[in-house]
C-alpha cells in the first residue's frame, strides 16, 4: 500500500515539512533536566514540607512540656522517643503491628471487593442507581464506631466484629468512587469507543476502567481512612486475649496510666496511617501526571 | 412512515431519504433534521454546511449509527468512521495505543506496525509514543485521524474536525486530508461552518437550511485540484455560497 511520505509528490514534502515546524512551535519545551540531579530535586521538594511539619510538631510539644503544664505526667518529647525506640527493639510492638496491619489488608481487601462488585452494579445498571445510589452516599455519613454494638451482639468480641465493621465503614466509598468515576466519564470518549467497535467486556476493560480510575484511587484512599479509623476503634473496643495489637497495647498503656507509652503508640498509628495515605497519594497523582491532569 | 437503517453494497455510500430526527418528547420537543434526502457517491467528498444548531452533528450520528432516525430511511455502504471536533482521545493511552485500539482485529505485532505506518501517514511518525496531553491540539486531531483512518472505514464522517485549530495548522491538514481521501479513495462526509473551507475540500457543497435541517442547496464545486484556500478561484466559489446563506438567514431573520 503506498503510505508514508516517501511516495507522496513535492507538494505533500512541504506539507511535512511544515507540519514538523509547526509541531516543534506547538509543543511545550521540554522541561527535563538530566535524571539523577532532577531526583534529588524532586525527593527534596516532597521532603522538606514534611520534615518541617515534624520539626514545628516537635516544637510545639517541647513547649508545652518545658511550660509545666500537668508536669508529672505530661510526656516529655525526649522520654517518649526514647520509650518508641525501647518497644520497636521488644517482639511485642512489632508482634502488635503485624496483627493490627493483617486486619487491614484483610478488611481493606473485604472493602474492595464488596465496593468494586456492588459499585460497578450501581453505575451500570438504572434502576439499582436510582434506588441505591444516594443510600450509599448517606451511609458514610454513619460514625463507624456506631456499628460495634450490632456488630458485637452479632459476632461476640472476635477479630470478625471488627473485620466487619472496617468492612462496612470502607467499602462505601470504594463503591462510590466507583460511580462518581463512571459519572464522568466524557460521552465523547464513550463515542469514540462505540465506533471504533467496543462493546461490552471489551469496553468496560479497555474505557470504562482505565477513564474512572483517577476517581477510583481518590475512593480507594478516602476508604483507607475510614477503614483505619474504625480499626482504631474495633481494636480499643473488641480486645481479644491472646492477640496483641496496637488497639490492644494502646489499651493496657490506658489501664496502667502510662502516657509516655500511649504517646509513642499514638505516634506509630499516626505514623501507619501517614505512610498508607502517602502510598496512595503517589498512585494518584502519578496517574493523574501521566494523563496530564496534574 | 417507520425509520429503517440498512448497511448495504449499494451503488451509492451514503443514501438518505426523507430523514426526520426528532429529540426528546411530551413538550420539549426539537425537531432537528426535517425529511432530508442526500445521496453520496463512492469516493465523493461532500461538505455540508449550514447554521450552528441545524442539524448537522445529528446527520453524522445518524450516519454514523449512534443515533437512529425518526422516520425515513438510510443506507450506508460500508464501514463507517466518525472524527469529531474534539480528538476525543483516551488520556490513559499514547498516540500509538489510541491508534492501535483501532486495530483490535489484528494481530499484536501487525498492530504495532499498522499503528506505526498511520502515524507516518499524518506525519506523526515520531510522536508514537508520547501522550494526549503532551501533543498539541492539531496533534492530537492528527492522531484522531489516524485513529479514525485504522478503523479502516470506507464512509469517513467528520465533524468540524479542524475548528479548533489555527490557520496555518488547518491549511496542511487541508493537504493532508485531500492526500488521504483521494489515496484511499474515502468517501468523506465533512461538516463545517467555514464557506472557504468547504469549497478548499469538497467535490461538492451541501447547504443545509436552519433548523429543522432539509437540504438548501446541492453545489458541485468546480475548482480544479490541488486547491488552495486564498486562491481566487476558492475565494469567488465561497463567495457565491455565502451570499445564498445571507439569503436564507434574511428569510428566517423575522421569525
Ligand atoms: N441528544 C440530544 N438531545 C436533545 N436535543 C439535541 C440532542 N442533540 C442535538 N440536539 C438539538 O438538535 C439540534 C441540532 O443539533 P446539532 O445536530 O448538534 O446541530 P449542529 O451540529 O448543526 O450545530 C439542536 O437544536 C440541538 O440542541
Ligand atoms: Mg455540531
Amino acid at each position: 500500500m503506498a503510505e508514508g511520505s516517501s511516495q507522496r509528490g513535492a507538494g505533500v514534502a512541504t506539507t511535512a515539512t511544515a507540519l514538523a515546524g509547526l509541531d516543534v512551535l506547538d509543543l511545550p519545551p521540554e522541561a527535563r533536566a538530566s535524571g539523577q540531579r532532577q531526583v534529588l530535586a524532586v525527593a527534596w521538594r516532597v521532603v522538606w514540607p514534611k520534615a518541617l511539619a515534624v520539626i514545628i510538631a516537635l516544637a510545639a510539644w517541647e513547649l508545652i512540656s518545658v511550660s509545666g503544664w500537668k508536669k508529672l505526667i505530661f510526656p516529655a518529647p525526649g522520654d517518649t522517643l526514647s520509650n518508641l525506640w525501647g518497644q520497636l527493639q521488644t517482639g511485642l510492638l512489632w508482634h502488635a503491628i503485624g496483627t493490627t496491619l493483617y486486619r487491614a489488608v484483610l478488611g481493606f481487601a473485604l472493602a474492595l471487593l464488596v465496593g468494586v462488585v456492588i459499585g460497578a452494579l450501581v453505575s451500570r445498571v438504572r434502576p439499582l442507581r436510582a434506588a441505591i445510589g444516594s443510600l450509599i452516599t448517606g451511609l458514610q455519613t454513619m460514625p463507624s464506631i456506631a456499628w460495634f454494638p450490632f456488630a458485637i451482639i452479632l459476632f461476640g468480641l472476635t477479630t470478625q466484629s471488627i473485620l466487619f465493621v472496617v468492612v462496612l465503614a470502607a467499602w462505601s466509598s470504594i463503591a462510590n468512587g466507583l460511580i462518581a468515576g463512571s459519572d464522568l466519564i466524557s460521552p465523547l470518549l464513550l463515542k469514540n469507543a462505540h465506533m471504533m467497535g467496543l462493546r461490552g467486556i471489551s469496553l468496560y476493560c479497555r474505557v470504562i476502567l482505565p477513564a474512572l480510575l483517577p476517581a477510583f484511587v481518590a475512593g480507594l484512599k478516602q476508604a483507607w481512612a475510614f477503614a483505619w479509623h474504625s480499626l482504631m476503634a474495633g481494636e480499643l473496643l473488641v480486645l481479644i486475649a491472646n492477640q496483641p495489637s496496637v488497639g490492644v497495647l494502646l489499651s493496657t498503656d490506658q489501664d496502667q496510666s502510662d502516657l509516655v507509652s500511649a504517646t509513642a503508640i499514638i505516634i506509630v498509628i499516626l505514623a501507619i496511617g501517614i505512610i498508607v495515605d502517602m502510598v496512595f497519594g503517589v498512585a494518584e497523582r502519578g496517574i493523574r501526571r501521566r494523563r496530564g491532569l496534574a | 412512515m417507520s425509520a429503517t437503517t440498512s448497511v448495504t453494497e449499494a451503488t451509492a455510500a451514503v443514501t438518505l431519504s426523507g430523514v426526520s430526527k426528532v429529540y426528546g418528547k411530551g413538550g420539549a420537543v426539537v425537531r432537528a433534521l426535517d425529511e432530508l434526502s442526500l445521496t453520496v457517491a463512492p469516493g465523493e467528498f461532500t461538505c455540508l454546511i449550514g447554521a450552528s444548531g441545524c442539524g448537522k452533528s445529528t446527520l453524522l450520528s445518524l450516519v454514523a449509527g449512534l443515533e437512529r432516525p425518526t422516520t425515513g430511511a438510510l443506507q450506508v455502504g460500508g464501514r463507517v468512521a466518525l472524527m469529531f471536533q474534539e480528538a476525543g482521545l483516551f488520556p490513559w493511552l499514547t498516540a500509538a495505543g489510541n491508534v492501535e485500539l483501532s486495530l483490535r482485529r489484528l494481530s499484536r505485532a501487525e498492530r504495532g506496525r499498522r499503528a506505526a505506518e498511520l502515524l507516518d501517514v499524518v506525519q506523526l511518525g515520531g510522536f508514537a509514543d508520547k501522550r494526549p496531553h503532551e501533543l498539541s491540539g492539531g496533534m492530537r486531531q492528527r492522531v484522531s485521524l489516524a485513529r479514525a483512518l485504522a478503523q479502516d472505514a470506507d464512509v469517513l464522517l467528520m465533524d468540524e474536525p479542524f475548528g479548533a485549530l489555527d490557520a496555518m495548522t488547518r491549511d496542511v491538514m487541508h493537504d493532508e486530508l485531500d492526500w488521504i481521501a483521494a489515496e484511499r479513495g474515502l468517501t468523506v462526509l465533512f461538516v463545517t461552518h467555514n464557506v472557504r473551507e468547504a469549497v478548499r475540500l469538497g467535490d461538492r457543497v451541501v447547504v443545509l437550511s436552519s433548523r429543522p435541517g432539509r437540504v438548501l442547496a446541492d453545489i458541485p464545486v468546480g475548482v480544479e485540484r490541488p486547491r488552495r484556500i486564498d486562491s481566487a478561484p476558492v475565494a469567488q466559489a465561497a463567495a457565491e455560497i455565502t451570499d445564498l446563506l445571507r439569503e436564507e438567514m434574511r428569510r428566517h431573520g423575522g421569525r
